[in-house]
């Protein structure tokens, strides 16, 4: 091992094609899609799809095993930060739209962390077909949010049918209807549901369900109005009486009355909180550029290398803001790249998450208090960036919650311990 | 390729440099600044860790060769210990970095080997000004071409080890840009003060204020003389590892002491208002750790960006050195503010680096 920060040639590759995607794909149509919620547009949906395809990594949040070529040395797996740089740059691009990007999303990264090797095989191989096709979590709930021990979802399996019996509620599901709804321009996608099968059992007894597409008894009962990040659909689910087979139950079904088989689940979170901050972390870059492009026009030049006594106050506030944005991009490059080699990374995931939460909403707030009516006017899309960046230090665990991580794992304490 | 894990030689040589942090430095810092000296076997100790001689080629005397990732590795695991005593034991380096970044080969050749094979001496250098508005990049102090040689006007502060010092590297104003000039102690002109500066912190280390009227002095580099912005790079790099390493060790140490301190029934780091302030310092402690780093490589690969990488690690560092440091002494209460506990003098020292550009060098 050694250390290193030259980005990997694939990496580069990848981001300059992407950010050609972002400039004309997305950022032309950005405006358009923030003052139409709930418009989908299929067009990015159906063009990233066969992208994505052709170059084999249709699928989502989950890396792409690369299959070493005969012959050729082995190269360490840069699959998570492959997805790290991807995602910084399509949020970069809209980070609404990046959210409407085809394939498993949070929905196969559970698949992947908690599924079994037929699971797997049975529930990811849709996202590389023809069709674009999506997939959704539903972990939160009206009465349940980060404390997911709260949810009241309930799984009782019928066993004269051997089918689970799913009631519940589940809210704020990003990307909820384009999982569930069958449209005819999508393939068939899944959400995955957490539920208990043993009330008694608290967090052990938590478990993830795949609900196909369509499933009876389940419905798409709203889709919420936002702050920002309009372009991605964010359902409300009821499912009653809803019934999947048995094997659509991810893991293990037998309840022992430790937490080890949902903390395995949660470690789901482990590996998607570097990317949420690299997508939060593309909104701030964007903003950021934004900025200082605003400013040389004005004649404001920047001046690296001078003492802070010296600055004036836009520039110190420009500096700093680069060393927000840097040293978490950095962060969240660690975050994965423990993930790619297979080092527990619970903390530096957090940790990631932490800054980039922070480091989006003040550099995307700074900008806009900078750059005065500029920034406040739906002429520019800065403000709407104020307005997407603000979910990253929400979903996929709260600023707060995500401390709360931290300071567990510097402090060696457990859950009862540090509440 | 990305890659966050230190080789090796490096790891060893983290390990090496931690146990002298952690046995040594630490154990006698508080003293030091009290008594405002530094042991002089202590320093020799970390000398003999051989840090710089492993930055030089063997053709001068060394065994290695540099590389600014390894400085700063060190630097931070040397600095958790005690700052004053990371600053002494490098002040060497002051010196012989810089000949050996920019020094002419006779320069090399006739400076370095002497430092690099003997016991610590002391060789500095001289950068900070004493005025509000000091910019290393705009100095007042100046050189002027006289013939071969230069001649120095001005004043300089905050010297480590002026006094014994065999030779001085002096950064002055020459047509606008900064120069580094290898002064002689036996100089004329060159006049160190009695006293030594008084500081908020680092009052172990020696440091004095320096005079120069009419110095002659011999430019780095030769006639031609040297890129300076690489040595303030590599200052930077360096005092923003120092940076990291007070942080970190006043974090463990408001760690480890809010979770022995107990208040209404429990360890006061489990009250979220303490735990969520542990989480947020070490949370800025990696983010700028691993900034530093990338300047460092930056560095070491001739980067387009590197000298701006160098400046944001800094700029960066020393605010979140305040901000930790800060929060130490927050976390021990009314103990922090006491002299006997280490938070105090580590929140002294954090604030200290913006001002202390130049005092280290990897």
């Amino acid at each position: 091992m050694t250390i290193e920060f030259e980005a990997p040639k694939p990496l580069v590759n990848m981001q300059n094609m992407l950010q050609t995607v972002a400039e004309n794909m997305m950022r032309s149509t950005s405006r358009e899609m923030d003052e139409n919620e709930h418009s989908i547009p299929w067009d990015y949906i159906e063009f990233m799809h066969t992208a994505m395809r052709s170059m084999g990594g249709a699928g989502g949040l989950a890396p792409v095993e690369e299959k070493p070529k005969e012959g050729a040395e082995k190269r360490p797996p840069i699959g998570y930060q492959k997805l790290a740089v991807q995602i910084e740059m399509l949020a970069w691009g809209d980070v609404g739209y990046y959210l409407v990007t085809p394939g498993g999303g949070l929905g196969a990264a559970a698949v992947q962390a908690a599924g079994t090797p037929e699971q797997k095989a049975k529930f990811l191989a849709r996202f590389n077909e023809e069709k674009p096709t999506f997939a959704a979590m539903c972990m939160t709930e009206p009465g349940a949010g980060s404390d997911t021990s709260a949810i009241r979802a309930r799984a009782v399996l019928d066993e004269k049918t051997n089918e689970w019996v799913i009631n519940g509620e589940k809210i704020f599901v990003t990307a909820g209807d384009k999982s569930f709804t069958e449209y005819e321009k999508l393939g068939k996608g899944f959400i995955v549901v957490w539920a208990s099968i043993d009330p008694s059992a608290g967090r052990a007894g938590m478990r993830a369900f795949v609900v196909e597409a369509g499933t009876p008894g389940v419905k798409i009962t709203k889709l919420e109005h936002k702050l920002g990040i309009r372009a991605s659909d964010t359902a409300s689910i009821s499912l009653v009486d809803a019934r999947v087979p048995f094997e659509n139950l991810l893991g293990s079904p037998t309840v022992e009355k430790t937490t080890t088989g949902f903390k395995g689940a949660m470690a789901t979170f482990d590996a998607t909180r570097p990317l949420v901050a690299a997508s939060g972390l593309g909104v701030a870059r964007a903003a950021l550029e934004f900025l200082k492009e605003k400013l040389k026009e004005n004649g404001v030049e920047i001046r690296y290398g001078l003492p802070r006594q010296k600055l004036t106050s836009v520039e110190r506030e420009v500096i700093d803001m680069e060393i927000m944005l840097k040293s978490a991009w950095l962060m969240v490059l660690k975050a994965v790249w423990m993930a790619d080699n297979k080092k527990p990374n619970a903390l530096e995931s957090s940790m990631s998450k932490v800054k980039a939460g922070d480091v989006c909403t003040k550099i995307t707030q700074k900008a806009v208090e900078i750059l005065g009516p500029i920034g406040y006017s739906r002429e520019f899309l800065l403000e709407k960036w104020f307005r997407d960046a603000k979910i990253t230090d929400i979903y996929e665990g709260t600023g707060q919650i995500n401390r709360l991580v931290v300071a567990r794992q510097i402090l060696g304490y457990s859950g009862s311990e540090l509440r | 390729m990305y890659s966050f894990e230190p080789n090796e030689e490096q790891q060893m040589l983290i390990d090496a440099v931690g146990k002298y942090a952690e046995n040594d430095l630490r154990p006698a810092a508080h003293d030091a600044e009290e008594n405002r000296e530094l042991p002089k076997k202590l320093v020799s100790k970390g000398w003999e860790l051989g840090l710089l001689q492993a930055s030089v080629p063997e053709t001068y005397g060394g065994f290695g060769e540099r590389s600014a990732v390894t400085g700063v590795l060190a630097v931070e695991e040397m600095a958790y210990g005690d700052l004053a005593g990371t600053l002494a034991v490098m002040t060497p380096s002051l010196f012989a970095t810089p000949v050996l970044l920019g020094g002419s080969e006779e320069q090399k050749q006739e400076y370095l080997p002497k430092i690099i094979e003997g016991e610590w001496a002391p060789y500095t250098a001289a950068l900070v000004e004493y005025a509000f508005d000091f910019d290393p990049t705009a100095l007042k102090t100046t050189a002027k071409a006289e013939g071969s040689s230069f001649i120095l006007n001005g004043e300089k502060a905050f010297v480590p080890f002026a006094k014994d010092a065999e030779a001085l590297i002096v950064y002055a104003n020459l047509d606008g840009g900064t120069q580094g000039f290898i002064v002689k102690k036996e100089a004329a002109g060159l006049s160190i003060s009695e006293e030594r500066e008084k500081a908020m912190g680092l009052n172990a280390l020696p440091m004095y204020r320096i005079k120069m009227e009419n110095v002659t002095a011999e430019r780095l580099g030769g006639a031609s003389g040297h890129d300076f912005e690489l040595i303030l790079s590599a200052m930077r790099v360096a005092s923003a590892a120092a940076a990291v390493g007070v942080a970190r060790s006043s974090f463990e140490y408001a760690k480890n002491y809010a979770k022995e301190r107990e208040a209404f029934g429990v360890k006061i780091a489990q009250k979220q208002a303490v735990a969520f302030m542990l989480a947020e310092m070490a949370t800025e402690i990696e983010a700028i750790r691993l900034l530093t780093w990338e300047a460092a490589w930056k560095l070491d690969n001739g980067k387009e960006d590197a000298h701006t990488a160098a400046y944001l690690a800094f700029t960066g560092a020393a605010d979140m050195a305040m901000m930790v440091t800060d929060r130490g002494v927050q976390i021990y209460g009314g103990h922090g503010y006491i002299r006997e506990n280490p938070v105090e003098l580590l929140m002294r020292n954090g604030r200290g680096f913006p001002m202390l550009l130049g005092t280290a060098i990897v």
